[in-house]
């Protein structure tokens, strides 16, 4: 009963289909499958001319249209050349070219669940973890390093290298 | 009159329109140690003769289009006239306005190419009344 309601609120969009949030599907009417029997038509950079038109299936205006291409092209209007240039392709070089502001959604969506994660670990760190060791309290650390020091740890290169054993304090 | 040369690449060198003398390199190409290199003339020649073929089909045409394209280089004007006419010869409009704006792509950031290649084409275009991307808008979105 829910899906059928969900298929309902959607229209004829599948449940799925609805959910996704890519502009590109919205977009989209008829028939969703693909015949892969036949050659694609490929719109790419590098293949000015592809294999087969964009639009295979003519109405009577554009058969009628071809039959004029086959006359003197000085005689068609600009809008008869755009429109023989748009049954053969599907977008320009320009159009190719063009980004798209994906990028600007998946960062923010990035974003937004590095965010959402740290608010996570910070609950947890409240509500979750136990007390700290007693040995990282300030009383033990202090003593720790008293300790460290009178041991000389790492005199050359680290740690007692920085205690002035003179003056009795910090270089 | 253009005889000097671009490298577009460390690969080797073509027949290209060039604008800029600063890029003018010796015609180096990939040292083969058999075998003839071909000189762009060659290269240019084969190119106007495969397009110049009279019964041409539209599979040799998008082949050789589409070869070329793939290729280190801007085609020259005369490969690009012969193409454009084979283009009239099989009633392809579209292909010839693509062709021009595939090799105005191909320029890259040479952007004083295509306006040459448009100048030496400009009787071409006229006769065979091909209209430029820019004539009819597509040149922007």
């Amino acid at each position: 009963a829910r899906v059928m309601l969900c298929r309902a609120a959607l229209g004829r969009v599948g449940l799925w289909r609805g959910l996704c949030s890519s502009s590109r599907l919205q977009g989209q009417t008829g028939s969703e499958l693909v015949d892969c029997t036949v050659t694609p038509y490929l719109c790419r950079l590098d293949t000015p001319l592809s294999d087969v038109p964009y639009v295979r299936d003519l109405t009577n205006e554009q058969r009628a249209l071809k039959e004029k291409e086959k006359g003197d092209w000085g005689k068609l209007t600009k809008e008869e050349k755009l429109a023989l240039y748009r049954l053969a392709h599907k977008q320009s070089y320009c159009e190719m070219r063009q980004g798209s502001s994906e990028w600007k959604t998946v960062l923010g969506g990035v974003f937004f669940m590095l965010g959402f994660s740290g608010l996570l670990v910070w609950w947890q760190r409240v509500y979750v973890f136990g007390e700290v060791p007693h040995t990282l309290s300030p009383e033990w650390i202090e003593k720790q390093t008293q300790r460290m020091i009178d041991m000389q740890v790492n005199p050359i290169q680290g740690f007692s290298v920085y205690w002035d054993y003179e003056k009795k304090q910090w270089k | 009159m253009f005889r000097a040369v671009l490298r577009l690449s460390s690969s080797g060198v073509r027949s290209v329109v060039k604008a800029r003398p600063a890029y003018s390199a010796p015609l180096a190409s990939r040292s083969f140690s058999h075998g003839k290199v071909e000189t762009d003339e060659e290269f240019d020649a084969r190119w106007v003769t495969y397009f110049s073929k009279p019964d041409i089909d539209a599979w040799e045409l998008k082949k050789g289009m589409n070869t070329l394209i793939g290729y280190d280089l801007v085609p020259e004007a005369k490969i690009l006239d012969s193409a454009l006419r084979a283009c009239r010869r099989l009633d392809d409009l579209a292909s010839a306005i693509r062709i021009l704006e595939a090799v105005k792509d191909k320029s890259g950031p040479h952007k004083d190419i295509y306006p040459y290649l448009i100048q030496e084409l400009g009787p071409t275009l006229a006769e065979l009344g091909i209209s430029t991307p820019e004539q009819l808008g597509i040149d922007k979105l």
